[in-house]
């Protein structure tokens, strides 16, 4: 029972934390709660303060809209937090696709498709391409272009206010990441994801490696959805620095030799270790 | 000797042409992604029929500054207004309402505009000397069908017109002669664009089996005089003539002056 809590906790607490989120924002819609109203595009935390998508402002700014002040002091809010506390945690701890996207990957693990194809035929950086290229048709549509294609709105609207079509959207994601590309939609692809990348490179919150206690079994690398920010495992004991590390705190859970665990990053580079 | 460094040239050449194709196919690929994107967004951002929430700026601006998160929706006390789902084929996730289903019923107190986080709900728009005021919105207009409006027939039916929330000013009877029977009156509804808000009441009250009188976006239901005709006798229209601007066509005939393309009798002038 205790390792099963072990190996689980943050995985727990993750979905725990997804879940509560949706049930906050559907509560709001259906039986009228005032804790969290509206949805991951923007909302309202105890009827006083603004919560908005800083990814969805800035294409409102490429668009040439006017940044109304709960706009800007909501997105300030959650940039803020993710820069500084949080890194890349929006992906992992309450993005509704998480939920879709892990589906695919264990199942990927179990079909052992993983095995099959080893190669991802696919780069990394494609995130920041599509997050450029939402920015370039903002601009030039007057739209907010993302937001009209954004499976993750359409995923989280869909739940608090009546999903449409939307569960095709996820069944393409679904399938996708279980056949054409391994996490291939929030590893890939998704541009909140890659702007999150870039506005978590700083935060405090991080996963630390101890070489010393890593024995190499590469369990932490088979179960990371961004297995290239783990690239120092048993070569150095340093903090996963890179801002697509979504602090999902899978490596921690399966790690049996206590080789990882979160940390706070070290502001000040300790002088004597040379650290 | 001299196979080493053409050997590295080679590879220089290689390396770099390998980035330049890199460059170049991830540029088609944005292209192409970039192409199939802006179609889809041009095409669900075309609809115009379209019933905004109460105080919705120019559904241009609308489709840029409203972040879609759904306050107005949850604000609603009627369930009037929907988020656009995918399927329904209207901008994704926007808000707007079917007045035949469920109508805006009018709140004095406007829930739905003062949550509005972005301004695409502008609160100033439903404001008359500071107090909030629904009667000034303009959803839309209600048009009247009235080839299908059994009152049109000679068939007494006010339903429209009792539903309105501005009675008589919305909606107003007119009384006529029915010549067909030569001893009945005609009770015809007539909508003023000035009064009317696009509520819908009327749209949800009337009693054909498809509506008679139907809310349409005003940008759709109305027309536009231009700078040509102005009311002279109307203090309010003539401030138009200020922002008026000159409109030059300029056609085969317009190259002579009037008189001497009419005199000429050479050419054709249709």
């Amino acid at each position: 029972m205790r390792t099963l809590w072990n190996k689980y906790r943050y995985l727990i607490f993750r979905r725990a934390t997804q879940l509560s989120l949706l049930l906050l924002y559907f509560g709001a819609n259906a039986w009228g709660w005032t804790i969290l109203m509206g949805n991951l595009s923007s909302s309202l935390f105890l009827e006083t303060i603004p919560l908005s998508d800083p990814y969805a402002a800035l294409q409102m700014v490429a668009a040439g809209a006017v940044l109304a002040t709960d706009i800007m002091v909501g997105a300030l809010i959650i940039t803020m937090f993710y820069l500084l506390i949080g890194g890349r945690a929006f992906c992992s701890w309450a993005c509704p696709v998480n939920l879709v996207t892990d589906a695919a990957a264990i199942l990927r693990r179990k079909l052992g498709i993983d095995g099959i194809s080893k190669r991802q035929p696919a780069s990394r950086n494609t995130r920041y391409w599509v997050l450029v290229l939402s920015l370039i048709i903002s601009l030039m549509m007057g739209v907010t272009a993302f937001e009209f294609i954004s499976p993750i709105s359409m995923l989280h609207r869909g739940i608090v206010f009546g999903l449409g079509f939307g569960w095709a959207a996820m069944l393409i994601i679904f399938l996708f990441d279980l056949f054409v590309l391994k996490n291939g939609w929030c590893g890939y692809v998704c541009p909140l994801g890659g702007f999150y990348s870039l506005v978590g490179k700083v935060s405090l919150i991080r996963v630390h490696h101890t070489m010393e206690n890593c024995t190499s079994c590469m369990k932490c690398k088979t179960v990371c959805p961004e297995q290239q920010v783990l690239h120092m495992i048993a070569k150095e004991s340093i903090d996963v620095l890179s801002g697509e590390c979504t602090n999902c705190a899978r490596c921690i859970e399966v790690c049996d030799d206590d080789a990882l665990s979160f940390s706070i990053r070290k502001l000040v580079k300790n002088k004597k270790s040379g650290e | 000797m001299q196979a080493t460094p053409n050997k590295m040239e080679n590879r220089a050449v290689s390396d770099r042409r390998k980035f330049i194709l890199k460059m170049a196919r991830s540029a088609g690929i944005a292209a192409l992604g970039g192409f199939v994107w802006s179609a889809y967004v041009d095409e669900v951002t075309a609809s115009q029929l379209l019933l905004r929430p109460p105080g919705a700026i120019k559904e241009e601006d609308f489709l840029k500054t409203c972040i879609k998160c759904g306050l107005c929706v949850e604000a609603c006390p009627y369930n009037t207004l929907l988020l656009a789902k995918p399927g329904d084929n209207k901008p994704m996730g926007t808000p707007y309402f079917i007045p035949r289903d469920i109508p805006c019923y009018m709140c004095p107190d406007i829930p739905c505009v003062p949550i509005c986080p972005s301004g695409a709900l502008d609160e100033a728009s439903v404001t008359t000397n500071g107090v909030l005021d629904i009667k000034v919105a303009e959803m839309g207009l209600a048009v009247i069908d009235d080839e299908n409006c059994i009152a049109f027939w000679g068939i007494q039916c006010d339903a429209c017109y009792r539903a309105c929330p501005i009675l008589g000013e919305a909606i107003s009877v007119e009384y006529k002669k029915n010549e067909r029977t030569g001893k009945h009156a005609f009770l015809t509804p007539v909508v003023h664009a000035n009064a009317c808000t696009g509520c819908g009441l009327c749209e949800k009250a009337c009693v054909t089996e498809k509506a008679a009188i139907f809310v349409l976006p005003r940008e759709v239901a109305m027309g536009r005089v231009g700078d040509h005709y102005i009311k002279g006798w109307d203090k309010k229209d003539e401030k138009r003539l200020e922002k008026a601007s000159e409109i030059k066509s300029t056609t085969e005939i317009s190259k002579d002056s009037a008189v001497d393309s009419l005199n000429s009798g050479s050419g054709d002038l249709y």
